[in-house]
């Protein structure tokens, strides 16, 4: 991983505020109740990763703040705004990215399409030269179908496109999954230098000890609620508690 | 021989139509996944438009080239926004028996005041009289159609394939969740993809009233044939649905002068014989 600086970070909230505020979140898919009154907040600067077994409610959260799932209750405010209401693209446009599980690739654009997709939604983005910092192989593959790269390369792919929107709060659900270690490695060195530039990172992994390396607080989620959270510091006395709740 | 050039000629004429009918359906299919059987009706009304703009506003041809698919499309729209918006996540039996209605209410509504039989909408002055080529007499408003329509064709298939406008609706056609978490209004963006179909329609509608005379079943008669093409073509292809048009039109005006029995028939035919072989069609995606 190249460690060239990176240029001004993106305009974003003054680091260690409370960025989002998760109350009493509830959510539907169809007549399937999920979340069952979620609360947690995250601070701007921090990464967050939501832990839990399998069919938790750890990306079915992700979606609903992103706003994908409509039918949803309680309080969601970002940046002190209340979005619980608001349609995921005016929710992306104040400057929230997601990074989707099965990472959403599009086949018929080529990787330059996929990578400029997204709209800048505000000023500050990466621009391309410092993403191809972080992701040199994509250079190299601009011109081909964004479905033929490795899994790696679409992560990498997955996680760059977001970067040059200007968002500052990244969701990134389960970004190791599938991947070989060399690539988790470098997608966890991927991970810090954002922190550094003062990105807000929100993460969904199930990979404990790939999150142990990036992870600055944690929060338990299990049968769509918040079951414990403890800080990275308070993470040795917490393992055996954490291998239960895991069932690792 | 002259035969033969002259019957090439209609078949390109009607490759034309074709191209630009079974286009906007493909663009339509892609984004909305909508089997959008008012296009006919949409297309009629395009002819209409023109010949109400020139015989109520003296609004002429030129203009009513760029107006008639503003107001057909903008009348798509509103369908788009008020009813078939709806259908989302539904069958596609819905969409289809949806816009069938559509089609058969806009045609009687006209049949009801226009009739069955045409009205004449005459042919520019710019664009009267023909070229001999020497092996064959070229009308000029008939070469007019065929190059245009091969303009529009191409330069929509440019801004579908090739722009970031395009992009947003290719991504969308696969992902359109997505698309919008990544902040793009794709309500809007379909409903105005919508209108772009349905003012390709109104184009060829307009194209095609000085040669075949405006009238309210015009578009049920062709929207069958065109069905044919996009199915052949594959559906959602936009190059397939453009290349499948003029090739098809062609292929009808040769069977007209090689075996005039199965002229009708022939594009029929073929669609038999694609779905045997390759039931996505020629170019097109699987479902």
């Amino acid at each position: 991983m190249p460690e060239t600086a990176m240029a001004e970070a993106p305009a974003k909230a003054a680091t260690g505020g409370n960025i989002l505020q998760v109350r009493n979140l509830e959510a539907w898919y169809g007549e399937s109740h999920i979340l069952h009154g979620i609360n947690f907040d995250v601070n701007a600067g921090e990464v967050v990763t939501l832990l839990g077994r399998n069919g938790a409610g750890k990306t079915t959260t992700l979606k609903s703040i992103m706003g994908i799932i409509s039918k949803r209750a309680g309080s969601i405010k970002f940046d002190n705004q209340e979005i619980i209401r608001a349609t995921s693209d005016k929710i992306a446009r104040m400057g929230i990215a997601f990074c989707p599980e099965e990472r959403g690739i599009f086949s018929s654009l080529d990787v330059r399409e996929n990578l400029l997709l997204p709209p800048v939604v505000r000023a500050g983005g990466l621009p391309l030269e410092q993403i191809f910092d972080l992701f040199p192989n994509l250079k190299e593959r601009l011109r081909s179908q964004g479905t033929k790269l490795s899994g790696g390369e679409q992560q990498m792919l997955a996680i760059a496109r977001i970067l040059r929107t200007g968002a500052s709060f990244l969701m990134l659900d389960e970004p190791t999954e599938g991947l070989a270690p060399v690539i988790i490695q470098q997608i966890g060195h991927t991970i810090a230098r954002l922190k550094k530039e003062g990105f807000t990172i929100l993460l969904v992994e199930q990979n404990f000890r790939f999150a142990s390396t990036v992870a600055d607080r944690y929060y338990v989620v299990e049968h769509g609620k918040i079951i414990d959270g403890f800080s990275n510091a308070e993470l040795a006395a917490n393992m055996d508690k954490l291998h239960t709740y895991l069932g690792v | 021989m002259q035969a033969l050039y002259a019957q090439l000629l209609v078949g390109l004429i009607n490759g034309s139509f074709y191209a630009l009918l079974s286009l906007g359906l493909a663009v339509i299919f892609g984004m909305l996944n909508i089997i959008n059987f008012a296009h006919g009706a949409l297309y009629m009304m395009g002819a209409f438009v023109a010949y109400f703009l020139l015989n109520l506003g003296g609004i002429n041809y030129w203009w009513a080239l760029l107006l008639a698919p503003i107001i057909v499309g903008i009348f798509g729209m509103i369908l788009e926004r008020t009813m078939l918006q709806w259908l989302t996540g539904l069958d596609h039996l819905y969409g289809l028996l949806l816009t069938f209605g559509i089609a058969l209410i806009v045609q009687g509504v006209f049949q009801n005041y226009f009739g069955s039989s045409g009205m004449p909408y005459a042919i520019p002055d710019q664009l009267k009289g023909g070229m001999n080529l020497g092996f064959m007499f070229l009308p000029v408003y008939r070469g007019w159609v065929v190059i245009f329509s091969l303009v529009v064709c191409i330069a929509t298939w440019f801004l579908i394939e090739k722009t970031r406008l395009g992009a947003y609706l290719r991504a969308a056609t696969e992902n359109p969740t997505l698309v919008r978490a990544f902040g793009i209004n794709v309500p809007r963006m379909i409903t105005l993809t919508y209108g772009l179909g349905v003012g390709l329609a109104a184009l060829a509608g307009v194209l095609s009233a000085p040669i075949n005379q405006v009238r309210p079943l015009m578009g049920a008669d062709l929207i069958i044939v065109v069905f044919a093409v996009v199915v052949i073509g594959g559906m959602g292809s936009i190059m397939g649905s453009i290349i499948t048009g003029f090739a098809l039109g062609v292929i009808e005006g040769l069977t007209k002068y090689f075996y005039p029995e199965a002229s009708n028939t022939v594009v029929f035919v073929l669609m038999v014989l694609v779905l045997l072989v390759k039931p996505t069609g020629l170019t097109g995606r699987a479902a």
